[in-house]
């Protein structure tokens, strides 16, 4: 905490607040916004690279010393990351801290716009510290090369001033929130789905968090990913900047924060609604970290993995020498989606969605299909695969599951097949 | 809007699952609760959250006509 105290509370002169000034003192050693600005001063190329703002009534020389005496964690390069990142630095904000473990993949070149073509295989948070630096050279990028976790949550969180949530699963969702809620520092949100997205302030004084809009978490592997369901491209665009918006208001102290309001974003529509979010007095309060994988699932369970493990399955090796072989006495089902179809397929397997076989519509027909031959079921991954060996059980059909799916046949039967 | 009906906003995976996103939908009388409704629309989603009036709410909440009510599956992507 050390590194805030030092800096006074003379920050927050301007702020409204009906606290006491013990409260006051408090909220200073914990987090600090609009920041101190007593000891900044901006260089001559500082002042010319941020002139628009400097001109601007409402945030002028103080509000961009504020942006560069303010600390903000960016928890995720992804998506929502990717916007985020770029417009903090762009805008001023004096240190960028990154926590972010992956490294950059092609499929996320649509959207993670921080990341190039040369970077792929790459850390993304070199790639986003690149990036940044070439944007705005006076910000100061603290890399934390890392999965948040319980055990390091806090003491990477505690330096800064604010947090924004750029994570893709619930785990992180949760653990953000409580950190934040223990360390006093507001939580810049955003969610996409798809088309769709949401976005908040949690956390800000006495306003809700996380917990109050997912008291919660859904059963695991049943909210899909942008992997697993798609995302356009554009959409973390919108709410990255939504987020990166309210986080540039928190800290110059300016407007009328997102805190309170959950901001529902439908592109197809083009809408965008506002529900009122209250903190709830029923919530328990958050008095330490969990275990947060266990509080939300299975430890690394993803969509399918427990139903996997249920069923027979072979591996794509043997299926190819099952073809090879035997192939008028198999019958290989595809799950997937018509569309996943289209990129790639396995010759000779027949189309059959999850949903239709779910839903009893397609059962009949693929009993026709396996009289007298053995059923083999495959998808992209092979989870969905043997969640329909499961649900065509149900129906007296016996199938056998394709282990890692057509992802695996790709990589080691058939490289020439598109991999997604 | 006539005066014995409630707008449904459906949000992510309910709006691919039902295959629309607003309706005007006929209220069940003469008491008809949150989670009455959602049976009559035949909606299932774990985590789903419900607001009334663009303010969160309960599934025991009251319907009454001309009140807005949206469902809102968990989402996370990022």
């Amino acid at each position: 905490m050390f590194c805030n105290l030092s800096r006074g509370i003379g920050g927050n002169l301007g702020a409204e607040s009906s606290h006491t000034a013990n409260d006051e003192l408090l909220s200073a050693v914990f987090a600090m916004l609009p920041p101190d600005t007593s000891t900044v001063t901006l260089s001559q190329d500082e002042v010319a690279r941020f002139s628009r703002h400097l001109i601007l009534p409402e945030i002028g020389m103080e509000g961009q010393k504020r942006l560069r005496a303010s600390r903000v964690l960016c928890v995720g390069t992804g998506g929502l990351g990717s916007p985020l990142l770029l417009y903090l630095a762009a805008a001023g904000v004096g240190r960028i801290g990154i926590v972010d473990f992956d490294v950059v993949d092609h499929s996320n070149l649509q959207r993670q716009v921080i990341h190039g073509t040369s970077w792929v295989g790459r850390p993304k948070i070199a790639s986003a510290k690149h990036r940044i630096q070439e944007i705005n050279p006076h910000c100061q990028v603290d890399l934390h090369d890392t999965a948040l976790s319980a055990e390091n949550a806090l003491r990477i969180m505690e330096p800064y001033d604010l947090v924004c949530d750029g994570t893709d699963n619930f785990p992180t969702r949760y653990l953000v929130n409580d950190a934040c809620v223990l360390l006093k520092k507001p939580n810049v949100y955003g969610s996409i789905f798809r088309f769709e997205g949401q976005a908040t302030v949690f956390n800000l004084d006495d306003g809700p968090n996380y917990r109050d809009l997912y008291p919660e978490p859904p059963p695991p592997g049943l909210v899909p990913s942008c992997a697993e369901g798609g995302v356009m491209g554009v959409l973390p665009g919108l709410i990255g900047l939504i987020q990166a918006t309210e986080a540039i208001k928190l800290i110059t102290g300016i407007g009328r924060s997102l805190s309170g309001r959950l901001l529902l974003f439908n592109s197809l529509e083009m809408t965008f609604r506002e529900l009122k979010l209250r903190p709830n007095p029923e919530r328990p309060r958050i008095t330490g970290l969990i275990d947060y994988q266990q509080f939300c699932g299975v430890p690394g369970s993803s969509p399918g993995q427990e139903e996997a493990g249920a069923v027979e399955s072979i591996t794509v090796q043997e299926l190819k020498a099952l073809l090879d072989q035997r192939g008028k006495d198999v019958v290989l089902l595809d799950v997937r989606t018509p569309q996943e179809a289209e990129i790639a397929r396995i010759s000779g397997a027949e189309l059959v969605p999850l949903n239709t076989i779910e839903s009893g519509a397609a059962v009949e027909a693929v009993r026709a299909m396996a009289t007298g031959r053995r059923l083999y079921v495959h998808c992209k991954m092979g989870g969905r695969s043997a969640k329909a060996v499961l649900a065509l059980r149900r129906f007296g059909v016996e199938g056998v599951n394709v282990e890692g799916g057509i992802d695996a046949w790709t990589a080691e039967i058939d490289p020439s097949l598109n991999r997604y | 809007m006539t005066t014995t009906t409630v707008r449904v906003l459906l949000f992510g995976r309910l709006r691919e699952e039902q295959g629309w996103c607003e309706r005007l939908v006929e209220l069940p009388q003469p008491v008809t609760t949150v989670a009455r409704l959602q049976q009559a629309l035949d909606i299932h989603c774990p985590g789903l959250r419900w607001a009334v009036n663009q303010d969160f709410a309960t599934p025991d909440q009251p319907l009454h006509p001309g009140d807005e009510l949206a469902f809102l599956p968990p989402i996370t992507g990022g």
